[in-house]
């Protein structure tokens, strides 16, 4: 389990800006923070990995304290257990790919860990290349193999599929969500791609001007709607009421569609309305 | 012909100050990038003095300063034995302050134009500072190193006013190349200072070509 309620005074575009925020995330979840553009998404993620320190609140993992205002304490990046991957992926240039993932590893610990997630991200052909011979998505895989070969408590992912093409994107969705289960990770992706985030996550936290001012399942979000894209998918069942259950990149999303369908036809979903 | 003891104690100046300075200058870079407190641009400040203060002011103060008629000159000499002025270690720590900046400021713009992401994926992987300085900063601004490490070579070379005002003209001790030339052309031996001023002419422009064709490698390397 992981608590944190965390306040924090931020300088943005729009002049100064209360960040107060609380939640509780279960064990294994996929969440997702949504928001706008300067909403504190990207502090929040800083602020639990420990790059930024909060003016008050706290943070718990798994009954560990790694910071509370009251009582000053502070844990260092360092010692947080935590894998984080950046918008620009932050690889170091002056190493490998195979090197990048090592280099997460302590002396002693054995390698093999390596290997695997090399293979789970189909980088094993590309393991001796340098980094800037990569493209943006291989990148995004080293970096995303980086951030687990650690095996870390919480997985902070910062827009990391912003600046792929649509089809890389979609691939990347796929391993992240991959990683995700085999590994049993924590993860929390911020993103402004409803897309991406009804695909990936178990809980949507929704941030608006410092706040959190829902937590929600994907699908209920999505039928809320703040939310630009299409889905397209596959009915599963509809009940006699007309309540259906969409099979959309392997997860399923619960919609009312009306008598207008049938099971196994395919459909757009647009946020309440279905095509 | 010429005497070669003045060649001799100026490689040996250079090179001891290059590699003082730059076991000083790397954790101070590393701490001056960043955020600047007041304390920060005031270390800022001084670091870069030497670049605008004329030689002979940096020369004056030290004398003053080592001279065992002050208190710090008197101090050194009553506790340590040790007489700074006209002497190469006098020498060596003038020079020191004298080249601070032809150090600092290369590798400190070095480590600022790298991405602050890097520092802090580092420090999420559990490495330490010291790890993170060493595996990955420093490796990722080679040419900066490089160009600190030759321009401080270089300007030492070339240090005339405060190796003037520090050292004076003792042989063996504090007559380097620049202060020979000086002295061969006031006597009038043209000859002798025309050697003295090609050696050190051939030594910069080798110096500076190694530093040029090893950074145009390192930009080409970068994709093999």
């Amino acid at each position: 389990m992981i608590e944190f309620s965390l306040q924090k005074n931020l300088h943005t575009a729009e002049g100064e800006m209360q960040l107060h925020v609380t939640a509780k995330i279960e064990r294994g979840q996929f969440v997702s923070l949504y928001g706008a553009s300067g909403a504190g998404k990207t502090s929040i993620l800083r602020m639990l990995a420990g790059f930024m320190k909060p003016d008050n609140g706290y943070i718990k993992v798994d009954h560990t304290e790694w910071y509370n205002g009251l009582l000053k304490n502070y844990l260092e990046p360092q010692q947080r257990r935590i894998g984080f991957v950046f918008q620009d992926y932050a690889l170091f240039p002056n190493m490998n790919v195979r090197e990048n993932l090592l280099f997460a590893l302590g002396k002693n610990e054995p390698t093999n860990i390596v290997d695997e997630l090399l293979d789970v991200t189909g980088l094993t052909n590309l393991a001796a290349r340098k980094i800037q011979a990569l493209s943006g998505g291989q990148q995004q895989r080293v970096a995303l193999a980086r951030a687990i070969a650690k095996k870390p408590a919480i997985l902070l992912l910062d827009e990391p599929l912003s600046a792929i093409d649509s089809v890389m994107r979609a691939q990347l969705q796929d391993t992240l969500r991959e990683i995700h289960k085999r590994y049993a990770l924590t993860t929390i992706l911020v993103s402004h791609n409803t897309d991406e985030i009804i695909k990936l996550s178990d809980v949507v936290i929704q941030l608006e001007q410092g706040r959190f001012t829902r937590q929600t399942t994907p699908a209920d979000f999505f039928r809320n709607g703040n939310d630009t894209g299409t889905l397209t998918g596959n009915i599963v069942s509809i009940d006699d009421n007309g309540n259906a259950v969409v099979l959309i990149d392997n997860r399923l999303l619960h919609i009312n569609i009306g008598g207008k369908f049938n099971v196994n036809d395919k459909v757009k979903i647009k946020a309440n309305e279905i095509m | 012909m010429i005497e070669l003891a003045p060649l001799w104690l100026t490689l040996k100046l250079a090179l001891s100050t290059t590699l003082i300075l730059f076991i000083i200058a790397v954790p101070l870079a590393n701490w001056l990038t960043g955020d600047k407190g007041v304390f920060k641009v005031v270390v800022q400040t001084i670091v870069s003095m030497p670049l605008v203060l004329p030689p002979t002011v940096i020369g004056f103060y030290l004398l003053l300063a080592f001279s065992p008629a002050n208190w710090f000159g008197h101090w050194l000499e009553q506790w340590f034995n040790i007489r700074l002025v006209f002497s190469f270690s006098g020498l060596l720590i003038a020079s020191v302050i004298y080249s601070f900046p032809f150090m600092v400021h290369p590798i400190q713009s070095g480590l600022s134009s790298l991405s602050p992401s890097l520092k802090e994926a580092s420090y999420s992987l559990g490495k330490t500072k010291w790890q993170t300085l060493s595996k990955v900063l420093l490796p990722n601004i080679k040419p900066s190193l490089l160009t600190g490490i030759v321009l401080t070579f270089a300007h030492t070379v070339g240090e005339f006013g405060v190796v003037l005002m520090i050292g004076g003209n003792v042989p063996n001790k504090t007559r380097t190349a620049s202060i020979a030339i000086y002295d061969e052309v006031d006597a009038l031996h043209y000859h002798s200072a025309n050697i003295y001023a090609g050696i050190l002419l051939a030594l910069s422009f080798a110096i500076l070509l190694l530093l040029y064709s090893f950074n145009r490698k390192m930009q080409q390397a970068r994709f093999y």
